[in-house]
């Protein structure tokens, strides 16, 4: 019985290596040749240095390749490939071209390979790329402070005035919370798609960021239910799920710095004064979101400090990380993860409103939770306008 | 671009430079020069700068094909064999039948001999007239005919140069443009001449994809004979243009030792691999 059992898994299997053994040795049946070579060398970042460009390339495509020829502004430019032109599927190398640049100028850099298989990369606007020196790592993280720790904690500065509202009152606030986390989910997801789709393809960004935010998603609803069922309490203390919502709010800071970092990096934004005004008004409703669910409790001050952190420290790593090390598929990880962070915090918030109104036998969906949810998603629309640059 | 190797793509250009095709020569019963040519058309992988294939199609396996040379009056026979993928034909310019113009296609296999007398004297091209016109000629399939006048030129150095571009993206656009076949290849090995030598140069414009070409001369001035022929209005110039298949003899001495720089005046086109050196010695 058991034997035969066995069997049953192994004629599948054995099959299957039958035919791929004859696929291999005999071929499909369908032309061994593509048409034209198919090569794919992804340039991932180009640094601007005082003597020209440096290109961190890889070769994501099924075959080995070779760099030829390089040319600069529809010019053909000497260059240099570390540690050598051949490029084996997956290898990397760095490609060094010495190039008289143009502050502020577009530099369009074509790498072309022995097949004539061209690849692009762009400068919009060549500066030189910062090097981690301590006056950039320190000015980088200003910037992250600026743009996430400071509009946070004033937000947060708002929660005694929050504190006398009525329990109506207060779960309008949770609506406007609700509210202005679905404008970042969705913008943390767009961010994800869009910096996912500059990964080289064979990693799938888009593929990364859902598969990062349903996970994220799902392990935390399946770690909330066991922590319920071993402690047999019911929901998240207040403060739990302001740490929850501070943790994936936190998240979504480390996309938007890792934004901010790599855009001053590669040239693209001037850090202004208006831009980091827009933030703080952007960034200070996420304080109000997190200081919502502890209304009904008598929080310590450190709390509040220890909130603040942890959802605006992560805009400073993430400028260092965008402005220093930007590396596409890794800034797809952590904004999916982000997203399926904020997603769960809306479920939790919009399950403990409808329980709540349930109880005192309401209609979740009153004037008041909706007037606070469209205000939710309108000021953080609006405060956008702010910061898209 | 400095690289001193000298490749497959820089051999057959400076193969082109100065080797010409004057057929089998036979004379016929009444005294008339018979030339006999063999082209075969085939499809070749070309070097046209370091270490970058393009998969060409070639007149006897060179980008441009062989120049071939023959003198005014002479009975010419190109027996044209396509071993290619695709149809192919040769349209000469010049004076001949309406029947030899090369509009006809020979199909892969097939052969075909084209039969007329040379005339008029001048430069003249040939290329592939099979549609997709742009498509066959851009391949590489053209190349210099020089049909000599009766009474022979004063002996000089002469060169042959054909300025053509490759698209490699085939997105209508060249990314390298070069002088018979590979770029900067006169600028890594200059062309030696002697001083106060008289310097001759066919030069022709077979570029596909932009309207114009140019030839710009550094430190020295020439003779420009538009089509080659002495009779037309000749220029003193340092630099002169083509349209798409124009093109001229150049006549030229140097009187200083050193290095000249010719290139095309168009900026983008010199860069992208149309430059190049003389050496007077």
């Amino acid at each position: 019985m058991k034997g035969k059992w066995l069997i049953t898994v192994l004629i599948p299997l054995v099959l299957l290596i039958g035919v791929l053994g004859w696929v291999l040795k005999n071929g499909a049946g369908v032309e061994k040749d593509p048409a034209a070579p198919i090569e794919v060398l992804n340039i991932e970042r180009i640094k601007v240095t005082k003597i020209g460009f440096e290109l961190f390339v890889s070769n994501t495509g099924p075959e080995p390749l070779t760099i030829s020829q390089v040319m600069v502004n529809d010019s053909v430019w000497n260059f240099n490939v570390a540690p050598q032109a051949k490029l084996e599927r997956f290898d990397e190398g760095k490609v060094t071209i010495s190039y008289p640049w143009v502050e502020g100028d577009p530099h369009t850099i074509k790498l072309i390979t022995e097949n004539g298989i061209i690849s692009e990369g762009e400068v919009a606007a060549a500066t030189l790329t910062p090097e981690v020196t301590w006056s950039n790592f320190l000015n980088y993280g200003l910037i992250g402070f600026y743009v996430g720790i400071v509009p946070i904690t004033l937000g947060l500065l708002w929660y005694p005035f929050m504190k006398r509202f009525s329990r109506k009152s207060i779960n309008g606030i949770l609506a406007l919370t609700v509210g202005l986390l679905l404008f970042l989910f969705v913008g943390t997801l767009a961010d994800g798609f869009e910096i996912g789709a500059e990964a080289p393809s064979v990693f799938q960004g888009n593929m990364v960021v859902i598969i990062a935010a349903s996970l994220t998603f799902l392990l935390l609803i399946g770690f909330d239910q066991y922590q319920q069922r071993k402690q047999e309490k019911k929901g998240y203390s207040p403060f739990g799920l302001a740490l929850l919502m501070a943790a994936g709010i936190g998240l979504h800071n480390f996309g938007e710095g890792l934004a901010i970092g790599s855009s001053f990096a590669l040239g693209e934004a001037a850090l202004g004064t208006f831009l980091i005004i827009g933030f703080t008004l952007h960034n200070i409703t996420e304080g109000i979101g997190i200081a919502a669910p502890l209304l009904k409790t008598t929080p310590r001050y450190r709390d509040f400090l220890l909130l603040g952190v942890i959802a605006g420290a992560p805009a400073i790593a993430g400028t260092w990380v965008g402005g220093f090390i930007f590396s596409p598929i890794w800034g797809a990880l952590f904004l999916g993860i982000g997203a399926g962070a904020i997603l769960q915090v809306i479920y939790v918030i919009t399950k403990i409103l409808i329980e709540d109104h349930r109880k005192h036998n309401e209609a979740s969906v009153s004037w008041l939770n909706l007037s606070g949810f469209a205000i939710g998603l309108l000021i953080m629309y609006f405060t956008a306008f702010f910061v898209k640059f | 671009m400095s690289d001193l190797t000298k490749t497959t793509g820089y051999k057959m250009a400076e193969r082109l430079l100065t080797e010409f095709d004057y057929g089998k020569v036979t004379k016929l019963a009444n005294g008339q020069i018979l030339r006999e040519y063999e082209v075969v058309a085939i499809d070749k992988e070309i070097e046209i700068a370091k270490g970058i294939k393009f998969p060409g199609w070639t007149y006897n396996g060179s980008i441009p094909g062989p120049s071939f040379r023959c003198t005014e009056g002479d009975l010419l026979r190109f027996h044209f064999i396509n071993k290619g993928s695709h149809p192919h034909s040769i349209h000469f310019h010049g004076i001949h039948p309406p029947e030899m113009d090369g509009l006809t296609s020979i199909y892969p296999g097939q052969n075909f001999t084209y039969e007329f007398e040379a005339k008029p004297y001048g430069l003249q091209i040939y290329h592939c007239h099979v549609l997709p016109l742009a498509r066959h000629i851009h391949k590489g399939l053209y190349g210099n005919f020089i049909i000599d006048p009766k009474k022979p030129r004063e002996p000089a150095l002469e060169l042959n140069m054909v300025m053509n571009g490759f698209d490699l993206d085939l997105d209508g656009e060249n990314e390298f443009y070069t002088v018979n076949g590979y770029a900067f290849a006169f600028m890594n090995h200059p062309i030696k001449i002697k001083k106060d030598q008289l310097v001759r140069i066919y030069l022709s414009n077979l570029t596909e994809f932009d309207l114009l070409n140019s030839f710009h001369l550094h430190a020295n001035y020439f003779t420009y004979y538009p089509t080659g022929r002495n009779d037309n209005p000749s220029q003193f110039t340092d630099t002169i243009m083509q349209c798409q298949g124009e093109r001229g003899i150049i006549e030229v001495r140097f009187s200083y030792k050193g290095i000249y720089m010719f290139h095309a005046h168009v900026s983008e086109f010199a860069e992208l691999g149309w430059m190049g050196f003389f050496e007077v010695e």
